[in-house]
C-alpha cells in the first residue's frame, strides 16, 4: 500500500507549514531574529513526524493515511501554542513527544496482533482500575484542586486516568463482543423499556461501576464523564439499543444530581459554572478561572487578537490559570478568534471521522468496538474540556488531546493512535486481500 | 454495526456544533457585555502593555513617563513627584486615572480610530502613545509651592494672551507613587486636608473683595459708572435692607470708584451692585465663565463651578435668594475656584478678551512630529478694551497705593486686587486672596493666589506669594 503512505506523507506538508509559520509568528511577535537554535528546534519536531511516518510505513503499510497527519497537525499546533506560552514547557513537551513516539512504536510492535488483548481482558481491566487507585495511595498521590488526579514520582507527575481510559475501553469492547447478542436477546421489556439481563450485564456493570466509583473517590469528574460516555457509545454500537443508552443517561443524571447534593466540591463546580460572576469569583478554586476563560474569548472576538498577543499572566500572577492545560482553548480563541477555534475543532472532527471510519471498515466485532470506544473517548475528551471552558458544561480538568501540555496525556494519546492504526491496518489489509 | 457508528458520529458532530455555538456566543454575541463586565480587567491590562507617551513641562522637563518591567508591561513613573501632582494626575491600573493623564488618555495611549487599530494589530507592532507637551513652568511652580509652604491654599498663573497655564499649585500635594500602594491610597483618601483635591480647580472658596473686580467690570462696561463716578463710602449703609460695614468700620465720604477699589470699600461696591442689578451682574459673570465647571483641559469631575451656591449646587445670580449687594463684594453665598479668579484678572489683562485656560500645548508623536497643537481659543469678549484698560488702571492703583502694595515689583507695574473673606472656620478665620496681572502695559502673567484658614489680610499674606511667582515668571 505504497499510495496510502505517500498520501500520508503528502498530508504531513500542512502540518510542517503550520509549524514553520507558527514558530515564525512567535518570533516576529517577540521581535527576535529567527535564530539557528529555534530553526533546528522546529526541524527536530518535523523530524519526529517523519520518523513516525517511517514507523507506520514499515509496520502498518495499510493503515488509514489521514489519521496520523491530522494528529500531527494538532500536535504541531499544540507545540507552537505552548511555546508561545512558555519556552521551557514547550521543550519538555517536545521531550514527551519523543518518548510518546517511542511508546507509539513499541505499541505497534508489541501489539502487532492487538486481538490478544481480548484474552487478557480482566487483567487489562484490573490494571486500569489499579491505575486509577494510584493517586489515592499515600506517599505518591497528589491532590490538585480537591481532585486526586496525579501520581508524583520524584520530579515527574503522572496522570493515570489518561491510561486507564484506554484499558477500560479495551475491556468493555472485548466483553461486549462476547455478550452483545445475549444482551439483546435476553433483554426483558419492562414498561416498554428493554432491560438487559443482569446475568450477562453484571460483570460489565461491576467493572464499569468500580471505575465510576473510583472516579468519584478520586473526584475526577472530567474523566468519569469521558469513561461513562465511552462506555455508552460502545454499548450502543454493540447492541444497537437506544433504550440501553437512555437507561445509562438516566442513571448518570440521577448520579450527578446525587453528587451535586452531597459533594461540596461538585456543588462548588456546578455553581461556579452557573454563576461565574457571582460571589464564587473571589473564592479560592471558585469561578475565577471560568470567568477569565470567557473574558479571554470575548476579547478574541471573530478573528482574535493575533498570534502571541494573549495576556496570560499579570505581574507573575496568572490571569488565565492553567493556560497551558485546561484553558489552552481559551488562549486559542483569544489569539485566533472564533475562526481559528473552529479550524481546531474541525481538525478534531476530521480525526474523529477517520476513527469512526476505521471502526466501520473493521471486520470483526472486537476491532469495531475497540475503534469506536477509543474514538468516542477521544471525542468526549475534547468535548469535556472545550465544553468546560466555553461553559457548555461545568469545567473539569482534562487535557485537550495533543494540544494541552502534559506528558501522560501525550503518551496515552499516542497509544490510542497506535491502537487505531493497528485496527485500521488489519481492516484494510483484509479488504485488499 | 455500521449504522449505529454513523449515528454516533452524528451525535459527536452535534456536540461539536454546541461547542462552536458557545464559542460564538462568547466571542460574538455576548462579547460586548463580557468586555464591560466589571470583573473584566482585560482592557486595563491591555493598556498596561502600551508604551504610554511622556508628559513634559514647557521647558521639556519630563513630568511623567512609562518604564518597562520584566514582564513587558509598563508602569508609570513621575520623576518630579511633588511638583505637579494635581495637574499631571496619575495612571495606575488599580486606581484608574486623573488629571492630564486622564484627559489626554487617548493621545497618551495612542488610541486611534478602529481602522488604524486594526492595521496596527495586523502588523503586530507594539502600541505606542504620543507625548504631551504642556505649558507648565517648573521653576515658577517651585516658587509657588515654596511660598505656600505648609499653608493650605492654591496658586494658579497663566498667560492672559493665550490662556496657557504656567503654574498650578495646590497645597497639600501628594506623591503619585503613594497612590499605587493600597495603604498610601487609603491614607490620602482619609486625610482631612484632602491632598488629592486640586484646589486650583475644585476648591470652593469665598472670593472676598477680589470679586469687586467683577463688579467694577460690570459697572463700567455696562456704561452705568466710570472710574471717576463718586459714590458714598459711609460705614453702615443699608444694602438689601441690612446695614453693611466697611473693613475696620472705616467710613468714607463720596469717593471715586477707583478709590473705592484701591481701599476696598464695601459700601461703595454694595451700592454699585444693587444699582446695576442682578441681570447685569449675571451677564458679566457668565462671560467670565461663572456658573459652569471652570474651563480647563482637566476631567470634568476635577473642575468645580464658581457662583452663588445653595445646597451644593450653583444657582443663577438672578435667583430670588441672592443678595446682589453682598454678592457684589464677594460675600453672600458666593464661592469660586482660584482658576476662575485668575481668569477674571486674565480677561482684564488681555484687553477684555478672555482666553480659554489650558495646560496642554502640543501632542507630539515618537518621531517628534506634531500631531496636534492646542491653539489659543477665545472664550468670550467679556468687556470692551476700553473698559479693560480702565479696570486695569484701577487695579494698578491698588498695588501702587492701596491694599496690595506688598505685590509691587521692582521696575514692573503690577495690577491686582486683594481679598480677605471671613470664613470663621476652626482652622483659621480668613480666606486670603490676591489676584493680579503684570506688567500693566503689556501683560504676560495673570495670577490668583489664595491661602485658606489664614490670619491677617490678603494684601499681607497672599500678595507676597503672587509677587514672588510673578517675579519668577517675568524673569
Amino acid at each position: 500500500m505504497r499510495s496510502a503512505r505517500n498520501r500520508e506523507l503528502l498530508a504531513l506538508v500542512p502540518a510542517s507549514l503550520l509549524l514553520t509559520a507558527g514558530f515564525s509568528a512567535v518570533f516576529i511577535e517577540r521581535d527576535d531574529v529567527l535564530s539557528n537554535v529555534s530553526l533546528t528546534y522546529g526541524a527536530l519536531f518535523l523530524g519526529l513526524c517523519l520518523a513516525a511516518h517511517v514507523v507506520i510505513r514499515v509496520t502498518l503499510p495499510y493503515a488509514d493515511p489521514y489519521l496520523f497527519p491530522l494528529f500531527a497537525v494538532l500536535a504541531c499546533f499544540g507545540i507552537v501554542m505552548i511555546y508561545r506560552i512558555d519556552d521551557d514547557l514547550a521543550r519538555e513537551q517536545a521531550q514527551w513527544f519523543v518518548i510518546g513516539l517511542g511508546l507509539f512504536a513499541a505499541t505497534i510492535v508489541l501489539l502487532r496482533d492487538y486481538r490478544v488483548l481480548e484474552r487478557y481482558r480482566y487483567t487489562v481491566a484490573a490494571v486500569g482500575i489499579a491505575l486509577l487507585l494510584l493517586p489515592r495511595l499515600p506517599g505518591i498521590g497528589a491532590q490538585i484542586n480537591g481532585a486526586y488526579l496525579a501520581v508524583k514520582a520524584g520530579p515527574l507527575t503522572f496522570q493515570p486516568a489518561e491510561f486507564s481510559k484506554i484499558a477500560i475501553i479495551v475491556f468493555v469492547a472485548s466483553y461486549l463482543r462476547d455478550t452483545r447478542q445475549l444482551l439483546v436477546i435476553g433483554a426483558k421489556s419492562f414498561a416498554g423499556i428493554a432491560i438487559p439481563p443482569l446475568k450477562h450485564f453484571g460483570p460489565l456493570l461491576a467493572v464499569w461501576g468500580g471505575a465510576m466509583a473510583l472516579l468519584f473517590v478520586i473526584q475526577d469528574v472530567g474523566s468519569s464523564l469521558m469513561f461513562f460516555g465511552g462506555f455508552l457509545a460502545v454499548l450502543y454500537v454493540a447492541t444497537n439499543r437506544l433504550s440501553f443508552v437512555a437507561i445509562g443517561l438516566a442513571l448518570f443524571g440521577a448520579g450527578s444530581w446525587f453528587l451535586y447534593q452531597v459533594r461540596p466540591t461538585i456543588t462548588h463546580r456546578v455553581d461556579a459554572w452557573l454563576h461565574p460572576f457571582g460571589p464564587l469569583y473571589d473564592q479560592a478554586a471558585g469561578s475565577y478561572q471560568i470567568a477569565q476563560s470567557v473574558f479571554a474569548q470575548a476579547d478574541g472576538g471573530l478573528f482574535g487578537r493575533g498570534f502571541g498577543q494573549a495576556i496570560i499572566a499579570v505581574n507573575g500572577q496568572p490571569l488565565l490559570p492553567a493556560a497551558q492545560t485546561d484553558l489552552i482553548y481559551s488562549v486559542i480563541v483569544n489569539e485566533l478568534g472564533l475562526v481559528g477555534a473552529c479550524a481546531v475543532l474541525c481538525t478534531y472532527l476530521l480525526a474523529i471521522e477517520r476513527g469512526f471510519k476505521i471502526a466501520s471498515l473493521a471486520r470483526d466485532s472486537f476491532s469495531k468496538l475497540l475503534a469506536t470506544g477509543l474514538t468516542a473517548v477521544f471525542a468526549l475528551q475534547v468535548f469535556v474540556i472545550v465544553g468546560g471552558v466555553t461553559r457548555v458544561i461545568p469545567l473539569t480538568g482534562v487535557t485537550l488531546p495533543f494540544i494541552s501540555y502534559g506528558g501522560s496525556s501525550i503518551l496515552a494519546n499516542f497509544v490510542l493512535l497506535a491502537l487505531l492504526l493497528l485496527v485500521s491496518d488489519r481492516a484494510r489489509r483484509e479488504a485488499m486481500t | 454495526m455500521n449504522a449505529p457508528i454513523s449515528r454516533l458520529f452524528v451525535v459527536v458532530v452535534l456536540l461539536f456544533g454546541l461547542l462552536v455555538a458557545f464559542t460564538s456566543r462568547w466571542t460574538v454575541f455576548e462579547a460586548d457585555a463580557l468586555r464591560h463586565n466589571t470583573k473584566n480587567r482585560r482592557d486595563l491590562l491591555e493598556d498596561q502593555r502600551i508604551h504610554r507617551g511622556v508628559i513634559r513641562a514647557g521647558d521639556g522637563t519630563v513630568l511623567a513617563r512609562s518604564v518597562k518591567r520584566s514582564d513587558d508591561t509598563f508602569v508609570r513613573t513621575y520623576p518630579l513627584p511633588k511638583l505637579f501632582p494635581h495637574a499631571v494626575g496619575y495612571d495606575f491600573i488599580d486606581r484608574g486615572r486623573a488629571g492630564l493623564e486622564r484627559n489626554y488618555d487617548d493621545d497618551l495611549a495612542g488610541r486611534k480610530n478602529a481602522l488604524g487599530g486594526l492595521i496596527d494589530r495586523l502588523g503586530g507592532s507594539q502600541r505606542e502613545g504620543d507625548d504631551l507637551l504642556t505649558s507648565l513652568d517648573p521653576g515658577a511652580q517651585r516658587v509657588a509651592l515654596q511660598q505656600l509652604g505648609n499653608r493650605k491654599g492654591a496658586v494658579v498663573a497663566l498667560d492672559p494672551r493665550t490662556g496657557a497655564i504656567k503654574v498650578m499649585a495646590s497645597v497639600p500635594g501628594y506623591d503619585p507613587t503613594d497612590i499605587k500602594r493600597d495603604s498610601g491610597f487609603r491614607a490620602l483618601n482619609r486625610d482631612p486636608d484632602s491632598p488629592l483635591l486640586n484646589r486650583t480647580t475644585q476648591a470652593r472658596y469665598p472670593p472676598g473683595s477680589t470679586f469687586k473686580v467683577v463688579t467694577a467690570i460690570a459697572a463700567i462696561d455696562s456704561g452705568k459708572y466710570t472710574p471717576d463716578s463718586r459714590i458714598s463710602g459711609r460705614n453702615g449703609k443699608v444694602i438689601s435692607g441690612v446695614p453693611l460695614n466697611n473693613d475696620g468700620g472705616e467710613s468714607f465720604g463720596d469717593i471715586t470708584l477707583t478709590d473705592a477699589l484701591t481701599h476696598s470699600v464695601n459700601t461703595v461696591f454694595g451700592e454699585v451692585g444693587e444699582k446695576i442689578g442682578k441681570q447685569t451682574m449675571r451677564e458679566y459673570m457668565e462671560r467670565l465663565g461663572f456658573g459652569k465647571p471652570v474651563e480647563v483641559d482637566l476631567p470634568l469631575d476635577e473642575r468645580a463651578a464658581s457662583g452663588e451656591r445653595r445646597s451644593g449646587t450653583v444657582r443663577d445670580p438672578t435667583s430670588g435668594f441672592v443678595d446682589v449687594g453682598r454678592m457684589a463684594i464677594g460675600q453672600d453665598k458666593l464661592t469660586v475656584t482660584p482658576l476662575q479668579m485668575a481668569m477674571v484678572a486674565s480677561a482684564v489683562a488681555n484687553g477684555g478678551k478672555l482666553m480659554k485656560p489650558h495646560l496642554a500645548d502640543r501632542i507630539v508623536d515618537r518621531d517628534g512630529r506634531t500631531v496636534r497643537t492646542i491653539k489659543p481659543e477665545e472664550m468670550s469678549q467679556v468687556m470692551s478694551s476700553d473698559t479693560a484698560s480702565k479696570v486695569g488702571a484701577m487695579m494698578a492703583q491698588v498695588v501702587k497705593e492701596g491694599t496690595g502694595t506688598a505685590a509691587a515689583l521692582q521696575g514692573i507695574d503690577v495690577a491686582g486686587k486683594t481679598g480677605t473673606a471671613e470664613v470663621d472656620r476652626e482652622c483659621g478665620p480668613n480666606q486670603l486672596w490676591f489676584i493680579a496681572f503684570a506688567p500693566v502695559q503689556d501683560p504676560r502673567v495673570a495670577i490668583a493666589a489664595t491661602v485658606e484658614c489664614g490670619t491677617g489680610f490678603g494684601g499681607t499674606v497672599a500678595a507676597p506669594i503672587a509677587k514672588a511667582v510673578m517675579q519668577e515668571l517675568l524673569k
